[in-house]
């Protein structure tokens, strides 16, 4: 229930954000993609002129085929609101149950962290450590970062450390994988419901819509878009 | 901006960052040029390091490389998980629990932990053996090919860490004290080791070697394709 009311909230709140913000940064962001500078591709080092992109469009690499670049429009402010949901959505997955299992009378249940622990008090702790960061640690390090960086930049405030911050979210970035972990609460499900009722809790819920709006946020950011408006503000 | 830009068009032959002595950015994908030779040069927009090429990438590579398949051979022997139920013990490998997903009717299944657990890793290992030989020879070899498999590499080695998610869910539930209990076996700890290491392994290959000795020329004749 509790994440229905979140996504829709978040889903208002986006909306909202977008009406707010119809007319001046995308434009600016476009009238600035520079024509004339040169990038290299990251994946070939093939150095080629910028273009200016159509609405939705993608810039690939004219010798390797490598995406170097793609346009969203609003993708700032969509980052934003995909990332607040995505927090929203973060705490629910963390506080509740996961998944439950009934079996004769018997009922256990288990939480995210707890199943960190369950692993942690099993003499397997490089495993559990490394649960805890691909699951919890990472994805909310990039969601609050994420927040942290583009809150303050739509009124103009350019926060303290944000270069730092940029380079710490690219960084841990590879390393969160809530979708791989939703695909093994479905195989352990699978495997599970052979023997034992399973009961969904509100977090497997809240990591469904976690999931989305993570791979949202991969869609519509775009680190040009930030250089851009920072440099312009600057 | 503009200088550099000047100096990049005085030198269309020499077609990559590398070759007109720029360097762009890893974390930005800023372009610039080095102030002075020193290797310690950061970039001026976002402060990220710079360098030409991933430094020492090739050793880190193979250095990774070789931890991972040492890792795979007990990964694979070592049980995963240790159920304890009222008929008895039960020591499942990767393969066993793929065996027994295939046995129980949910062949699907089967089909995508057998795709993540045991396909991808070897995949993994195989291709940036490859990748990473063909770039020590400067080969010249299909390199559209080769870029294309790091970049499938690169984007299916994340599904390999399937089983240690099944596998930390199922120890955390089946805590039924009478009915049955699963502990986790030290094969999940040689398989995690075993993820992270090709992770990392295929994070610290720089793709831009294998078009470092590909000349200009060469692929103005493959860009049709």
């Amino acid at each position: 229930m509790l994440s229905i009311v979140g996504s829709a909230v978040c889903f208002i709140l986006q909306i909202s954000y977008h009406r707010g913000q119809m007319s001046s940064k995308s434009t600016q962001a476009q009238t600035v993609a520079t024509k004339g500078t040169y990038i290299a591709c990251p994946e070939c080092d093939f150095l080629q002129e910028e273009v200016v992109l159509p609405s939705r469009g993608v810039a690939i690499c004219h010798r390797c085929g490598a995406e170097l670049y793609h346009d969203t429009p609003y993708g700032l402010d969509r980052t934003l609101a995909f990332a607040i949901c995505g927090l929203m959505l973060y705490c629910l997955a963390n506080l509740f149950p996961l998944i439950g299992l009934e079996l004769q009378g018997n009922r256990s249940t288990t939480t995210l962290f707890g199943a960190v622990q369950a692993i942690y008090n099993q003499k397997l702790q490089p495993v559990a450590v490394l649960v805890f960061l691909t699951t919890i640690l990472v994805p909310g390090l990039e969601l609050l970062c994420t927040i942290y960086v583009l809150l303050p930049l739509r009124i103009g405030k350019i926060v303290p450390g944000f270069r730092n911050v940029f380079r710490l979210v690219q960084a841990v970035h590879p390393w969160g994988m809530v979708e791989v972990f939703m695909l093994g609460i479905l195989v352990s499900v699978v495997k599970l419901a052979n023997f034992a009722g399973v009961v969904p809790g509100i977090a497997l819920w809240s990591f469904v819509g976690l999931m989305l709006m993570i791979a949202a946020i991969g869609q519509s950011f775009n680190p040009r878009d930030l250089w851009v408006f920072i440099e312009h503000r600057r | 901006m503009s200088n550099q830009a000047s100096t990049v068009q005085e030198q269309t032959d020499h077609a990559t960052a590398l070759r007109s002595g720029l360097l762009s950015c890893t974390a930005c994908g800023l372009l610039c040029a080095p102030s002075s030779q020193d290797n310690a040069c950061r970039c001026p927009r976002c402060g990220a390091r710079l360098n030409a090429r991933k430094p020492n990438s090739i050793a880190r590579t193979w250095a990774f490389l070789i931890a991972a398949y040492i890792m795979y051979i007990p990964a694979n022997l070592m049980p995963i998980m240790e159920t304890r139920s009222l008929f008895g013990e039960q020591n499942d490998t990767i393969m066993s629990g793929v065996v027994f997903l295939w046995l129980s009717g949910s062949w699907p299944l089967a089909l995508l932990v057998f795709c993540a657990s045991i396909f991808v890793p070897l995949l993994k290992l195989f291709s940036l053996t490859v990748l990473t030989i063909s770039v020590q020879r400067k080969s010249t070899w299909h390199p559209h090919q080769r870029a294309k498999l790091y970049r499938f590499v690169d984007l299916i080695g994340r599904w390999s860490m399937l089983d240690i998610y099944v596998v930390t869910l199922l120890v955390a539930l089946v805590q039924l004290k009478s009915f049955a209990a699963i502990q986790a076996g030290p094969g999940a700890m040689a398989f995690g080791a075993v993820v992270v290491l090709t992770l990392l392994s295929a994070n610290s290959f720089d793709p831009r070697f294998i078009w470092d000795f590909v000349k200009t020329t060469d692929d103005r004749s493959n860009q049709t394709t």
